[in-house]
């Protein structure tokens, strides 16, 4: 309250003579800044070398000719860009090819993808929407289930998949992530149809909309944001998960990318193929950043609404 | 007789409930179904068999006997547990602030409400989207001996042998996996605590400049005090996130050299799947478990509400 006072008292005077209303604003904002302008795109830049360089490495090293990518000491740029280290993905070199990795990667990411955002999508309107008895007490109980990490119970989960015939199994890989992707795909999912206010439901129900006509053709456009919010964090998560896969699936043949690279980083007669590794690694990283630079609002949007509670 | 009164109240309650909300309280009990059914085969019945395993010897093919107490008496004297664990908090002590530090030097540099500033902050975010997997064969390569551009470079401006194997020295292994850690997760804490700082109302801080507060000043009574909820995210994520450390060790040092850099969730797993001994790593989870709740809890008691 004092503070606000001093607050609103302390706005005219602050830029002292001309008060025009885009000085005051310029003032507002110069406030706020750390450092003059030239130091800031100094800084920034540098701190933006460091941040890209890594991923400068992995494109250069992966789009070097197979010669040049085992070449000590390396080159910092590649002599001529070839896509070698690429074509040799599919190769069948001990065993393991990277493209059949990147099928069951597809796989496993699409379907827990998918399933995730129709069981968290269903499970979130009935908590915003469609109150039962204990509604309120499964959603918090749901919410608990944040704190429990998966690590600490991927013992039982081997032997559960096991008994029902789903161990060593790609599907079964995609239950258990779906699982863990729920809690805050159904915190994401409720908050956005609990925004909705109440009326447009009604409304769409006197112009003689069943319950189902209003969810679909009034509810379900509303809350579009947070299903690409939760369709986003959870493909991420599946697509760079490591630890289930790497318990869970004991058959070469079935690994996901992330595992799979981990053989060829362990290496072959003791040398590691590292063009191909890092081209591997390429083919992870691309389409996760690209989704991200295209989807990036949706996606802060939701790590945020997380956050903010 | 009995019956007769159960089913009157029934009549009761259904007509006291019109047919609209209860036929909408079906639907909702039907939709959280699925949602319910995974997450109590996959989540909740799984919780339930680790603390059952944990009081049983339990291999993994074979009759378990049942030990009581034992795995956790076993645990409390377990030299390869208790140094996983005491690695696993060092690591945790030493990431959290680091990261902090960071996260808030770059929410502090992408603050400005420019174009540059945007880009900046995407570009300092980019790597949060990288999985971890990802990021620590990237960064394998690049501390390798000789053909490790980054070993290279160093040696170059006369820092190190280029031929030296980083790997093989524990403090050398740790810091690249330190940088790793926080070249990939800064960029998160920089977005929230960056939203963090944007609800603070500028008036508030322009009011205290006004009433002479410095630089140093207005951060540490204005700026952390209203930061403070954010703050307190940022730190069970990241204090979560090192307790559960694994793929980064796993890949970039395989828990070397001489086992050193083994974290708590690495023992579990060479327990229970390398060993086989699922009983004794059911109890390890369990007293994981324990302690990431307990982490949670204070900071969440220490940093939430210490203002009433």
């Amino acid at each position: 309250m004092t503070l606000q006072q001093t607050g609103t008292a302390a706005d005219s005077p602050v830029p002292a003579p001309s008060t025009s209303r885009r000085t005051q604003r310029t003032a507002r904002r110069r406030a706020y800044k750390y450092l003059p302008t030239g130091a800031w795109w100094v800084v920034s830049v540098c701190v933006a070398v460091l941040f890209l360089y890594p991923l400068y490495i992995l494109l250069s090293q992966s789009l070097k000719s197979r010669s040049e990518a085992a070449q000590t000491p390396p080159t910092l740029v590649p002599h001529s860009l070839s896509f070698d280290n690429f074509a040799q993905l599919g190769s069948n070199a001990g065993g393991l090819s990277l493209t059949h990795s990147l099928g069951n990667s597809l796989f496993v990411t699409l379907s827990t993808t998918i399933i995730t955002v129709i069981v968290t999508t269903m499970a979130g309107y009935a908590f915003a929407k469609l109150p039962f008895r204990g509604s309120k007490l499964a959603f918090f109980v749901t919410l608990i289930t944040f704190m429990v990490p998966f690590q600490a119970i991927i013992t039982p989960i081997y032997l559960t998949l096991n008994n029902i015939g789903l161990q060593n199994n790609l599907f079964g890989v995609t239950l258990v992530l779906t699982t863990f992707n729920l809690p805050f795909g159904i915190f994401l999912m409720r908050n956005s149809f609990a925004a909705i206010p109440p009326s447009l439901e009604e409304a769409a129900m006197i112009d003689g909309a069943g319950v189902f006509g209003a969810m679909w053709r009034v509810m379900l456009p509303n809350a579009i944001p947070g299903i690409v919010s939760t369709a986003l964090l959870t493909f991420f998560a599946a697509w760079n998960d490591f630890f289930a896969s790497l318990i869970l699936i004991t058959d070469q043949s079935k690994y996901t990318l992330p595992v799979s690279l981990g053989i060829l980083s362990a290496g072959q007669n003791n040398a590691v193929d590292w063009g191909l590794l890092e081209a591997g690694v390429a083919v992870t990283v691309i389409p996760c950043v690209v989704i991200y630079l295209v989807l990036q609002k949706y996606y802060n949007a939701g790590l945020l609404s997380g956050a903010v509670k | 007789m009995s019956s007769f009164t159960s089913t009157t109240a029934v009549k009761r309650r259904g007509r006291r409930l019109p047919l609209l909300v209860r036929r909408r309280s079906m639907l909702g009990m039907l939709y959280v179904a699925p949602a319910a059914v995974l997450l109590g085969f996959f989540f909740l019945w799984p919780l339930l068999r680790t603390v059952y395993m944990s009081f049983f010897d339990r291999p993994i093919l074979g009759a378990s006997t049942f030990v009581g107490l034992q795995n956790y008496v076993d645990a409390f004297t377990d030299s390869e547990f208790g140094h996983a664990v005491l690695f696993t908090l060092s690591y945790t002590v030493i990431t959290t602030p680091v990261l902090l530090a960071v996260g808030l030097g770059l929410a502090a540099l992408v603050k400005r409400r420019t174009r540059a500033a945007k880009v900046f902050q995407t570009v300092y975010f980019v790597p949060v989207v990288i999985g971890l997997a990802s990021a620590s064969y990237l960064w394998v390569f690049i501390w390798q001996p000789d053909i490790g551009p980054l070993t290279d470079l160093l040696a170059r401006m006369g820092i190190g042998d280029a031929g030296t194997n980083l790997f093989a020295s524990r403090t050398a292994a740790f810091l690249i996996v330190l940088a790793m850690v926080v070249w990939k997760t800064a960029g998160l804490q920089m977005l929230l605590l960056l939203s963090g700082l944007q609800s603070i109302p500028e008036e508030v801080v322009e009011a205290a400049k006004i009433d002479g507060a410095g630089r140093w000043q207005t951060f540490r009574y204005i700026t952390l005090p209203l930061l403070r909820p954010t703050l307190a995210l940022v730190l069970v994520f990241s204090m979560a996130g090192s307790l559960l450390a694994f793929d980064q060790f796993y890949i970039m040092t395989a828990g070397g050299p001489d086992n050193s850099t083994i974290t708590a969730v690495f023992e579990i797993y060479r327990t229970g799947f390398v060993q086989f001994h699922l009983g004794y790593a059911s109890a390890l989870s369990i007293l994981l478990m324990l302690v990431l709740g307990a982490v949670s809890a204070v900071q969440m008691l220490l940093l939430r509400n210490s203002d009433d």
